[in-house]
């Protein structure tokens, strides 16, 4: 064993009988980790260069489309200048509001139920559909509820129908976040709230959900924030609409669904108009990533 | 007749116990009869016939894997929380059987509490309301009743002069000795009978175990108290009543030997506690 330790030790020495970085073996190796190192560091320059890229884009084209009509007033017909695009931030609201109340509960309901009761096959059936309903594309969702919908109930384009759609797209994002966090809360905070004397259904309720209530409030944002940037669905339900509304059972403008019209057209003042929404679109669902990010870092539980 | 105590709310009690309440209800006795456990299809303990005296110290020990946390989890019904967990036999709570048909987990657990090995206070609660998390969870309390609970418990626990004026503070904000003793404060506040410990100086440096014991001999007064410790030293300090267990070549734990701490420690009767007290095993 000595034999062998000192011949290996002679090995990485070399001819000298120092260790100081004289080996060539030693430097090749310093310069293949060298190597990596950079090319690391480089792939994520060029990644987050990407993105600042982007960002600042939309920054620069659409600033200048910002002012107080742009937030307030309706958009105005073909060729006139001015308006902007206040129905559709309104839209936007109303229906995430919608989708958020059919949404949320149903999809916080079912991650309690697959953390904590869900055992077999059962569970193991509603864990696979909800990732099959995750994996959707979009625009699927929004044909099924057109055809559910708009070709049917209701019979017409409506902020209902584009709810709905948000809805489905909102489920197994919460659901599949609130499992999670659920998971996180160690188990002897279950047993101490049992031991107790308190029901299960309490203890759940009242002990678990609570902690993990930074990463469920986190999940829900980012299902909202990410509903909130959908557009295909909503081309397929809820159509779009020049005028301020509150009907449900109308077309309603969306912020993302106004930008693509105005992409689509041939005015300039239209496309900087795109821009403009671009920008607040990115600006809030953006903002409400970043604030939930800040917010749960802080107030997750060190146990 | 106990089946209709497990059913009085804990309202009651608490109110009974702010009006000078009778000594003789607390410190219940257990017993359990040819007691075995399950954990799905392996037996973990069996035929257990162990004795729990009133307002005494009994404390479960053995080398690990005997089976000592199983045996105290199923005195107060919390084995069956493990999935595929199931039991035989009887666990009589004053000569009710605590698994009869009719009898409610959670009740039963309100009349015997637990205190883990590691201290676990709820961590998005203050220390007040973990203190009064078992209260609020149940009944509808008033303020100042809540008040009055929470300051008996925790002077119960030996911890109010250390905690009354951060009452509002994070319960992790303690350290693991006091965090141990809000445990006992919280598990105390639902006016339990039993108290069963599991182990629950491990986690803690000797000073804070110290506390606890001195804590444990002078809730013996009042309560009826089971520990299970891997310490024969902490054993031979606080307990009243021994019992040692076993687990043999199949790994399923029984109950070897059991009596008063004195004889246990000095005379015991069978050969595999003599060697396992002075070392030769475990």
């Amino acid at each position: 064993m000595m034999a062998i330790g000192r011949a290996v030790l002679s090995e990485a020495r070399g001819p000298c009988s120092s260790v100081r970085v004289r080996d060539p073996r030693l430097r090749r190796r310093q310069a293949i980790s060298g190597l990596m190192s950079g090319l690391v560091a480089l792939s994520t320059v060029i990644a987050v260069g990407a993105l600042l890229l982007v960002l600042g884009y939309v920054v620069v084209k659409g600033a200048p489309a910002l002012n107080w009509a742009f937030f307030t007033e309706r958009p105005l017909p073909f060729g006139e200048v001015g308006g902007g695009v206040g129905p559709a931030l309104m839209g936007t609201v109303y229906m995430l509001a919608i989708a958020g109340v059919m949404g949320i509960p149903l999809g916080v309901g079912t991650g309690i139920y697959l953390a904590e009761y869900g055992r077999g096959r059962f569970a193991s059936a509603v864990r696979f559909a909800i990732d099959l309903v995750a994996g959707l594309p979009s625009i699927v969702v929004g044909v099924f509820v057109w055809a559910l919908l708009v070709r049917n109930v209701i019979g017409q384009y409506s902020a209902l129908a584009g709810a709905m759609a948000l809805a489905i797209i909102m489920v197994p994002l919460v659901s599949r976040t609130v499992e999670e966090m659920l998971r996180l809360v160690p188990d002897s905070l279950r047993e101490a709230a049992l031991a107790l004397g308190i029901p299960r259904w309490k203890a759940i309720l009242r002990v678990v959900v609570p902690t993990a209530r930074a990463g469920v409030v986190t999940g829900v944002v980012l299902a909202l924030a990410r509903a909130g940037g959908e557009t295909a669905p909503l081309l397929l339900t809820a159509l779009g609409n020049q005028f301020f509304s509150i009907d449900p059972l109308a077309p309603m403008a969306s912020l993302p669904v106004q930008i693509y019209t105005y992409a689509m057209s041939p005015y300039e003042d239209w496309h900087a108009k795109a821009w403009g929404g671009a920008l607040v679109l990115v600006a809030v669902l953006g903002a409400m990533s970043l604030l939930v990010r800040l917010v749960g870092k802080r107030q997750t539980p060190r146990s | 007749m106990f089946l209709r105590a497990l059913a009085e709310p804990v309202l009651s009690r608490a109110e009974a116990n702010g009006a000078n309440v009778d000594a003789e209800t607390k410190g219940r006795s257990m017993r359990t009869e040819s007691l075995s456990a399950w954990y799905g299809n392996t037996l973990a303990i069996r035929g257990v016939n162990l004795t729990v005296s009133p307002r005494a110290i009994t404390a479960i020990i053995g080398p690990s894997g005997c089976g000592k946390s199983t045996l105290i989890r199923c005195l107060n019904r919390m084995h069956e929380v493990v999935d595929g967990a199931r039991v035989s036999g009887r666990v009589l709570l004053d000569g009710e059987d605590i698994y009869g048909p009719e009898v409610d987990p959670v009740r039963v657990r309100r009349l015997v509490g637990m205190v883990f090995q590691k201290p676990n206070p709820f961590p998005m609660m203050s220390i007040y309301d973990n203190v009064a998390a078992g209260l609020k969870l149940n009944a509808a309390l008033g303020r100042a009743e809540l008040d009055s609970v929470v300051e008996q418990s925790l002077r119960a626990a030996a911890l109010w002069d250390e905690v009354k004026d951060k009452l509002k503070e994070s319960g992790a904000s303690l350290s693991g000795g006091q965090q141990q003793r809000l445990c006992i404060a919280r598990a105390l506040a639902v006016q339990p009978e039993i108290i069963l410990m599991d182990e629950p100086c491990s986690a803690l440096d000797p000073v804070a175990t110290y506390k606890i014991e001195e804590l444990m001999v002078a809730l013996k007064e009042e309560y009826t108290i089971v520990i299970v410790t891997h310490n024969m030293q902490q054993a031979s300090r606080v307990a009243d009543y021994v019992a040692f267990m076993l687990a043999g070549d199949e790994r399923i734990g029984e109950l070897i030997e059991y009596g008063e701490t004195g004889q246990v420690f000095t005379n015991p009767r069978d050969k595999r506690t003599e060697d396992y007290l002075t070392g030769r095993s475990g």
